[in-house]
């Protein structure tokens, strides 16, 4: 059985404790975007602003409320994506979900995330996602893989992240 | 008082190992063990007697159809109703209520009738009165609680004012406060107002009579109260029942069937569409047998009694450390313990103690009104029922010093 120390590494705790990033940016130039976890109540609030011209994230603001997991991971996502391009942070966030065992191909029922024998091909798209992204102290939360329903948990900051790039960029086709 | 080393031993959950551990199950306000004998009956009825109900004149057709309708002959017993016929058998608690407001509700209210509703509620007797407010226009006013996690009744009068319905529950399924049900229904007839109880906690805690209530419509969950998962029922006043038109449309709940059009059938078989959960049914006359074996009012003293232990022995342990939410008196108040600590989260709360093999709830409890009253987002929740004793409450307070030493700043 995993034990707690699995889930709860000490720069999980640390982040947790002291977490990166906290608080707002003025609406607009930045762009806010919420998520919520329905089943546990846990939400993240994300404040981008994103240099038009590099495309490159200037500055990032969290806020919202959770468990250790959820406020961490947030926490990590926020230093992480701070000062990287767009096209970096969302092979990012590829990774980062490839880390937590979740694929694009599988999340989408698409056919070909699906071997011969009805498996998922785990390995070859989790490498290839991972492929020459570093993902440093977001490892840690590897762990999480091994308590399947704190997985959510985990996903929750990137998966807002990934609903905020997405709408900020529908945006400013459609504007 | 209950013998609970013998109680355990009728539970066969109850020698299954965790990581290694005893199991200590403390979330049976979410859903209670079955016992022996309920998973007997069941067992039984599936090898002996299964057959449809109600319309094969065979041998065994007749046996299941019997052993359905003493199912519901027991519910009327076990709730203090006046008629078998009074009870509807149903998929659980939230389907009751949900046939109340589908079918009695959508009859009877106009746009802008009131419903009054207590800030306390689960989802269940909240979410269906949402829905009638989107489609019809009813409005919805809100009993608010006091300080000591209580209803404010001092706003009752005002709120019933004109008010059609009072729905409200007998015991809070996160608070654990009991509410007086028999006050809250002359003041709802005094308005004018029909009264609907969840008594999903209570009737698995508390001795039940909905006569002596005088309530209107009750709804309640087996599986709460050591039946099984699938079945539950809405009791009702034979006059309500008689005039509520069809929720459901299907076999059995008919008399006549022609092109041009239906009759449908008796209640309470008007309100049972389709082929009902009988094994569940027969399930759930085993497992009130067994709480009525156990005796209610034994059952009831045990809670007040685990209850107190374990309050007293969260307060001594941690002190202010822990907040209680819910009252501190177990004479007002059932077996749900909801608490949480400064700076822990309830999610990382349970982890730990899922470590220790301590089952407790953590979360909104499908109970976010109540939540955002308490100005918390979850709370972390232990429940106790009849196979608890005072070891559970200590191994229960032991992997929560572990967990707040486990989080230390």
């Amino acid at each position: 059985m995993p034990g707690l120390e699995d889930l709860y590494r000490e720069i999980i705790l640390d982040h947790y404790r002291s977490p990166r990033n906290r608080g707002e940016l003025a609406v607009p130039p930045a762009y806010k975007v919420e998520g919520f976890n329905p089943l546990c109540g846990d939400e993240v609030v994300l404040y981008l602003d994103v240099d038009a011209d590099t495309g490159e994230i200037r500055d990032v603001k969290v806020s919202g409320q959770g468990c250790s997991i959820s406020q961490a991971s947030t926490s990590m996502m926020s230093a992480a994506v701070k000062g990287k391009r767009l096209s970096e942070v969302r092979q990012l966030i590829r990774a980062f979900k490839a880390l937590m065992s979740i694929h694009e191909s599988k999340l989408e029922g698409d056919a070909t995330g699906i071997d011969d024998d009805g498996l998922a091909a785990d390995g070859e798209d989790g490498h290839s996602a991972l492929d020459g992204v570093r993902l440093g102290d977001l490892e840690a939360l590897q762990g999480v893989v091994k308590f399947p329903v704190r997985i959510k948990c985990a996903t929750l900051a990137w998966n807002t992240l990934q609903q905020g790039l997405d709408e900020a960029a529908a945006t400013s086709s459609t504007g | 008082m209950l013998d609970v080393a013998r109680i355990k031993t009728d539970f066969p959950i109850m020698e299954r190992e965790v990581h290694g551990k005893r199991l200590v199950y403390l979330d049976s306000a979410s859903s209670s063990q079955k016992p022996n004998t309920v998973l007997d009956a069941m067992d039984r009825y599936y090898r002996n007697s299964h057959a449809n109900v109600h319309r094969g004149v065979y041998t065994i057709a007749d046996e299941a159809t019997t052993a359905f309708e003493a199912a519901r002959a027991r519910v009327a017993r076990f709730l203090g109703a006046g008629a078998p016929e009074q009870i509807v058998f149903v998929r659980n608690a939230t389907e009751a209520i949900n046939l109340v407001a589908y079918s009695w509700a959508r009859a009877n209210l106009r746009e802008g009738d009131p419903i009054v509703v207590t800030e306390m509620e689960h989802h269940a007797n909240v979410v269906p009165w949402h829905i009638l407010a989107a489609e019809r226009g009813v409005e919805l006013r809100w009993v608010r609680l006091t300080p000591d996690y209580r209803l404010d009744v001092d706003e009752l009068e005002r709120l019933l004012d004109g008010a059609k319905l009072l729905a409200v529950s007998a015991m809070s399924n996160v608070l654990g406060t009991i509410n007086e049900i028999r006050p809250l229904a002359d003041a709802a007839h005094a308005a004018g107002a029909k009264i609907l109880v969840d008594a999903c906690q209570s009737a698995p805690q508390l001795p039940t009579d909905v006569q002596a209530w005088d309530a209107d419509f009750v709804a309640v969950s087996a599986h709460k109260m050591v039946g099984p998962t699938g079945i539950g029922a809405l009791w009702a006043r034979a006059e309500l029942l008689e005039a509520m038109p069809p929720f459901l449309g299907g076999g059995e709940m008919i008399r006549d069937v022609r092109l041009d059009g239906f009759v449908p059938n008796d209640v309470p078989w008007k309100f049972e569409a389709g082929t009902p959960a009988i094994a569940e049914a027969v399930g759930w006359h085993a497992a009130i047998d067994y709480l009525d074996a156990l005796g209610m009012d034994a059952v009831r003293e045990h809670e007040k009694a685990l209850t107190a232990y374990a309050l007293r022995a969260l307060e001594d342990r941690f002190e202010g450390r822990l907040h209680l939410y819910g009252p501190l008196d177990p004479e007002v108040r059932g077996g749900a313990v909801s608490f949480l600590f400064d700076g822990i989260h309830a999610h990382d709360i349970s982890q730990v103690l899922d470590e220790d093999a301590v089952c407790v709830r953590a979360g909104h409890h499908c109970a976010k009104p109540l939540m955002r009253a308490l100005g918390v987002p979850a709370t972390t929740r232990a429940s106790f029922y009849v196979y608890n004793d005072e070891s559970d409450a200590d191994a229960l307070v032991d992997s929560l010093a572990r967990a707040e030493k486990f989080f230390a700043l």
